[in-house]
């Protein structure tokens, strides 16, 4: 029997039925596993178990299946500081010359700040806890832009705690397991963190785009930011703390101004979780809760006739 | 005489272990480094499948595996969960369209073809973008991974030369 005279020579328009009817069932999962996501929110609950899981599995596996690229590109490295090194230790002079005017600067400021505190009587927001952790892998594309790290809940990592390198800031926590995770960074396109120029004191929304440099927007007035200035959050809304360096404003060639991050000044191999939640924390909250309620007037008895 | 050609083609051998390759690949790719200053890529690996899964013959087990493909890619990079799945059908579904035109081009044409599907999963990802987060993606990021990605059509070939006569009921 010839092959084509079998069963199968007839199978050819089914099967090109049945896998179109297949591409569209799937497309449809898709789609309705698509508007069922709620992956940028900061509440806890939104992080489904999937992705807690997926988090946990591949936080160990991709540590191990990249130990041989870490090191070949910790050789290459090797083999660019060696070739660099006559560049790198000019810039460095220069930088610690340009330190060493800073550090002048910043004893005496101390000095007048801690004056000034003590004779305003003036109550700080006390130093924020960090833990480190080690970036084990990393998404860069247009449409995210997120890396998993090896510190979770065990280490009293939350939902929302704002990430640094030792440049500036990375991101912020997304998803958090026992012991890796997930920090959405500032170029993911879900990515709004409030912020502000440090000379004028103006605010703005910092709006990822998955390019290298995220947007300033709702910037107010026509001064509000020249090229260089420096970028720092704003602890607008409560979910970041206060004056963290950001970057510098460059201006595009479309016209608008965007940000070079401090972060991406050098490799985020480590990073710093700032145990940071919000103002809440600072306050009593069970002394809030159960007030001792001040003592009233003294009752007056009424006169007997 | 051996029988073994007219054997029909597992589908773990063209269509899981693939599956597989290309989820070890993304993987790797994930790794933090950087060489000289400068991050490695980040390549859509799973259109290469997408393209050769069409190209060797229709299926109804390579739209669900590409699925799964997506899926694990989308939880692994933290996108939309559907993003990729979604993305990846529609380059998937457009190839299978176009099946019969694809029968016997050269592999210039086939590249161009290639491209296309790739810049179809692009444009829907950055739609996805859009519509979920409202804002839309760099375009030069974009276009930096649709090149890069591009540029692995050679294993997709690959792919479609080792599978596309390796089951006779399918001549």
């Amino acid at each position: 029997m010839a092959l084509r005279d079998n069963p199968f020579g007839e199978v050819r328009l089914p099967l090109l039925l049945m896998a179109a009817t297949s591409v569209v069932v799937a497309a449809l999962v898709a789609l309705i596993l698509l508007f069922a996501d709620r992956r940028e929110t900061v509440q806890t609950q939104a992080y489904g178990v999937t992705r807690q899981v997926t988090d946990k599995v591949s936080a160990p596996v991709g540590a191990v299946l990249s130990l041989p690229i870490r090191w070949a590109g910790d050789g290459a490295n090797f083999v660019g500081g060696y070739f660099f090194a006559v560049s790198e230790n000019r810039r460095l002079k220069a930088e610690l010359r340009d330190a060493a005017r800073w550090r002048e600067s910043a004893v005496a400021l101390a000095d007048t700040n801690r004056r000034y505190k003590a004779l305003l009587g003036l109550s700080f927001e006390p130093p924020v806890p960090m833990v480190t952790g080690q970036a084990i892998s990393d998404a860069r594309g247009p449409f995210a832009n997120s890396r998993l790290v090896n510190a979770g809940q065990a280490k009293g990592v939350r939902i929302g705690n704002p990430v640094m390198s030792e440049n500036g800031l990375v991101g912020r926590i997304v998803g958090v397991t026992e012991s890796a995770s997930r920090v959405l960074l500032l170029t993911d396109a879900a990515s709004r963190t409030p912020v502000m120029i440090e000379r004028t004191n103006a605010r703005a929304i910092l709006l990822g785009d998955g390019g290298d440099n995220p947007k300033l927007a709702y910037l107010r007035g026509s001064e509000a930011v020249a090229q260089n200035d420096r970028i720092l959050t704003s602890g607008d809304g409560g979910l970041l703390p206060r004056g963290l360096p950001v970057g510098r404003a460059v201006k595009s060639l479309d016209g608008t101004w965007r940000v070079v991050l401090s972060s991406d000044a050098g490799p985020i191999d480590y990073v710093r979780v700032l145990l940071f939640q919000d103002f809440g924390q600072l306050v009593n909250t069970d002394k809030l809760d159960h007030p001792s309620l001040p003592p009233g007037p003294p009752t007056v008895s009424a006169p007997s006739p | 005489m051996s029988l073994s050609p007219a054997r029909p083609l597992s589908p773990w051998r063209w269509i899981g272990l693939p599956a597989l390759v290309v989820l070890g690949v993304t993987v790797l790719f994930m790794t933090p480094i950087r060489v000289f200053g400068l991050q490695p890529p980040e390549p859509i690996f799973a259109m290469v499948p997408a393209f050769a899964w069409a190209v060797i013959r229709p299926s109804i087990l390579a739209p669900l595996a590409l699925l799964i493909l997506g899926l694990t890619m989308d939880l692994l990079w933290g996108n939309p969960t559907g993003l990729w799945p979604l993305s990846l059908l529609l380059a998937y579904g457009l190839t299978l369209s176009i099946r019969n035109i694809l029968a016997g081009q050269g592999p210039g044409v086939m590249w161009t073809w290639f491209a296309i599907a790739c810049l179809l999963a692009e444009v829907s990802g950055v739609l996805i973008t859009k519509v979920m987060t409202g804002t839309l993606p760099s375009f030069l990021a974009v276009f930096w991974q649709l090149a890069v990605t591009s540029l692995l059509y050679p294993f997709t070939d690959w792919l479609i030369d080792r599978f596309r006569d390796a089951d006779v009921r399918f001549g």
